[in-house]
């Protein structure tokens, strides 16, 4: 089993991309589960969204607490959340944000980190700050938990249709070629 | 949320392989619609169950379904178009939830004494008030007692399946009644998981020939007086109403075998097979059980399995047909163990416990020794049930093996 959840504002599409990223696992032959959080969502309100893989069939129908695996796709939410709550150690985390490595501040549970200058990508493609698809191709490159083939086929069969369809493809696209990932070497505790 | 199609793989039995998609439960219940070819639908949009008539207007719009559907201005409206599509010999089906179950209340009532075998959805949702739009089982629950049949799903893979039977279910002669498919609002309705689609042939085959009026009809070929007045205290009116009631008290205790029947055939045609009434799980070497109903079962099970390995000797009793009571099947899975534990998502005013817990007290008054049991109130109002919450039913339920009885339902979320 391997459980991702997806930080965001409402709008930004984190819940579509956990919809997606789940297509394309299921594309490759895997068991995929999502989940939206259910709270009081609104436009720019900070949103969760769950997804579970698996090679097995998936009976659990209920939040993530304990993610392996993190993706925000805002550079601003660790202000207002603590994205990196339950986070198993070992983990991983895939942030949009035009920081470093060491200008971020990191828990001692994130081992593999895949950064994505998101919002500059999206404000070239689709002049708004749209990031979810370019972080689902920052999550491929960050993890390998799903090709990016797998990915684009999912986008493929999605709902998106033409120009919107094209756009969304070179963010995939550009999200993989252009994230960054670093692994944090940490010392064994005695 | 969108649709993603696998393409078949090119083997020599591709044509028998069924598709696979992903899709949420409202979108797996629009497809199980679309597959039962209603002649009509009539929709009003009600959250957590939008997405779920959206899905089936964008069939019917894209012509992938060969339906009438009505946009009625209320649940009342809703239901009442449908009765008379019903009496005309029209497949009907619609969903609704909560306020909107509410506001249908009156035609509700009356769909079951006309024998109307009409299939409705119920995305179930918490009570209001206090305000929540979120997912409980409080409005199918208060409306257990108005004789429709009512079947809870686990799975969004089940929710598909079960709501093509449904209709099956509904139009048997022997049962003539209206059928409900609750799905649990938010995590089945959007929950987004992998999904088998039936083969349409196949399931032409196993839908068979449609007869929903034979029996009351708005037929100008066959003119007859439909739900004319009866009771009171004079003439034949008390034994007219009298022939009414028992009559439909027939067509429930009859669904038992009929909803056992459909699901063998279901399993025979479309290769997957689910408990039809109640499914036990790891019982039959168990000394007590969880019993659950809905969406919180796959957490559940993944608890019992835990616990297993722990050494505790756990099983499950899930609930799948709720109205007509299983009371049999109940009773052949509480002979083989000497506890029980029973987890609610909704709650019962009247007995300070939950309403499958008041239900499940009738039937062990059957069992004809004390089964030490207890009741367990949780996941309301879209409250999370996860496999830590169930762990704790365990312990608990484990407790009543050497402990006394708590007189008291044990909330879940109270301190989440």
């Amino acid at each position: 089993m391997y459980e991702v959840r997806f930080h965001g504002r409402g709008g930004q599409g984190s819940v579509m991309a956990s919809g997606i990223l789940a297509a394309a696992l299921v594309e490759e032959g895997k068991y995929a589960v999502s989940i939206p959080s259910f709270g009081f969502e609104r436009r720019g309100a900070p949103v969760v969204s769950f997804l579970r893989a698996s090679d097995r069939e998936i009976r659990q129908l209920t939040n993530i607490y304990h993610p392996d695996c993190i993706i925000c796709v805002d550079p601003t939410l660790t202000k207002s959340v603590d994205i990196f709550a339950g986070l198993k150690p070992g983990g991983a985390l895939v942030q949009a944000t035009h920081r470093s490595l060491e200008e971020l501040a990191l828990p001692d549970t994130v081992a593999t980190v895949g950064l994505c200058d998101a919002v500059r990508i999206a404000l070239d493609i689709f002049k708004r700050p749209i990031t979810n698809t370019l972080m689902l191709g920052a999550f491929a490159r960050t993890t390998g938990i799903v090709s990016l083939d797998a990915l684009k086929r999912a986008l493929e069969d999605s709902e998106f249709r033409d120009a919107g369809l094209v756009q969304n493809m070179t963010a995939l696209e550009r999200g993989y070629a252009e994230t960054v990932v670093h692994q944090i070497e940490r010392r064994a505790a005695a | 949320m969108s649709t993603a199609t696998l393409e078949k793989p090119a083997t020599a039995d591709a044509a028998r392989k069924p598709k696979v998609i992903l899709c949420e439960g409202n979108e797996a219940a629009a497809l199980g619609v679309a597959l039962a070819r209603p002649d009509m639908v009539a929709v009003y949009p009600i959250t957590p169950q939008s997405s779920l008539v959206e899905h089936v207007a964008k069939l019917i719009a894209d012509g992938r379904m060969d339906a009438d559907i009505v946009d009625a201005e209320g649940e009342h409206s809703v239901l009442s178009v449908l009765q008379g599509g019903a009496l005309a010999g029209a497949r009907t089906y619609t969903a609704t939830c909560g306020p909107g179950l509410a506001f249908m209340f009156e035609p509700y009532f009356r769909t079951t004494g006309m024998r109307l075998p009409i299939v409705m959805s119920i995305v179930t949702r918490d009570g209001i008030t206090p305000q929540c739009v979120w997912g409980g089982h409080q409005d199918a629950m208060t409306v257990r007692e108005v004789g429709w049949v009512q079947i809870y799903c686990e799975s969004v893979q089940e929710v598909l399946d079960t709501t093509v039977m449904a209709f099956r279910i509904a139009e048997d002669h022997d049962v003539m009644l209206p059928v409900n498919i609750c799905l649990d609002g938010n995590y089945l309705s959007y929950g987004t998981s992998r999904v088998e689609l039936p083969d349409q042939a196949d399931v032409d085959a196993f839908m068979g020939p449609k007869d929903v009026n034979w029996h009351v009809a708005l037929d100008p070929l066959r003119p007859m007086a439909v739900d004319p007045l009866t009771g009171g205290s004079g003439g034949k009116g008390p034994s007219t109403f009298v022939r009414y009631r028992k009559s439909q008290c027939r067509g429930m205790q009859n669904a038992l075998s009929v909803i056992t029947k459909v699901h063998e055939e279901w399993a025979q045609r479309i290769g997957r097979s689910y408990a039809p009434l109640v499914e036990e799980y790891r019982l039959d070497d168990a000394d007590f059980a969880i019993m659950t109903l809905g969406s919180m079962t796959g957490a559940a099970k993944d608890a019992v399995d835990e616990a297993r390995e722990a050494g505790k000797k756990v099983g499950l009793i899930k609930i799948k047909t709720f109205s007509p009571f299983p009371i049999d099947a109940l009773l052949q899975a509480f002979r083989k163990i000497r506890a029980l534990g029973v987890v609610d998502r909704s709650v019962g005013f009247r007995w300070n416990c939950g309403p499958m817990y008041q239900e499940t007290m009738g039937v062990l008054y059957r069992l004809g020794r004390q089964l030490p049991s207890m009741s367990f109130i949780g996941g309301l109002a879209g409250a999370d049930l996860t496999i830590p919450h169930f762990h704790r039913v365990i312990e608990e339920t484990e407790a009543l093996l050497t402990g006394p009885m708590p007189s008291e339902p044990v909330w879940l979320n109270e301190k989440d």
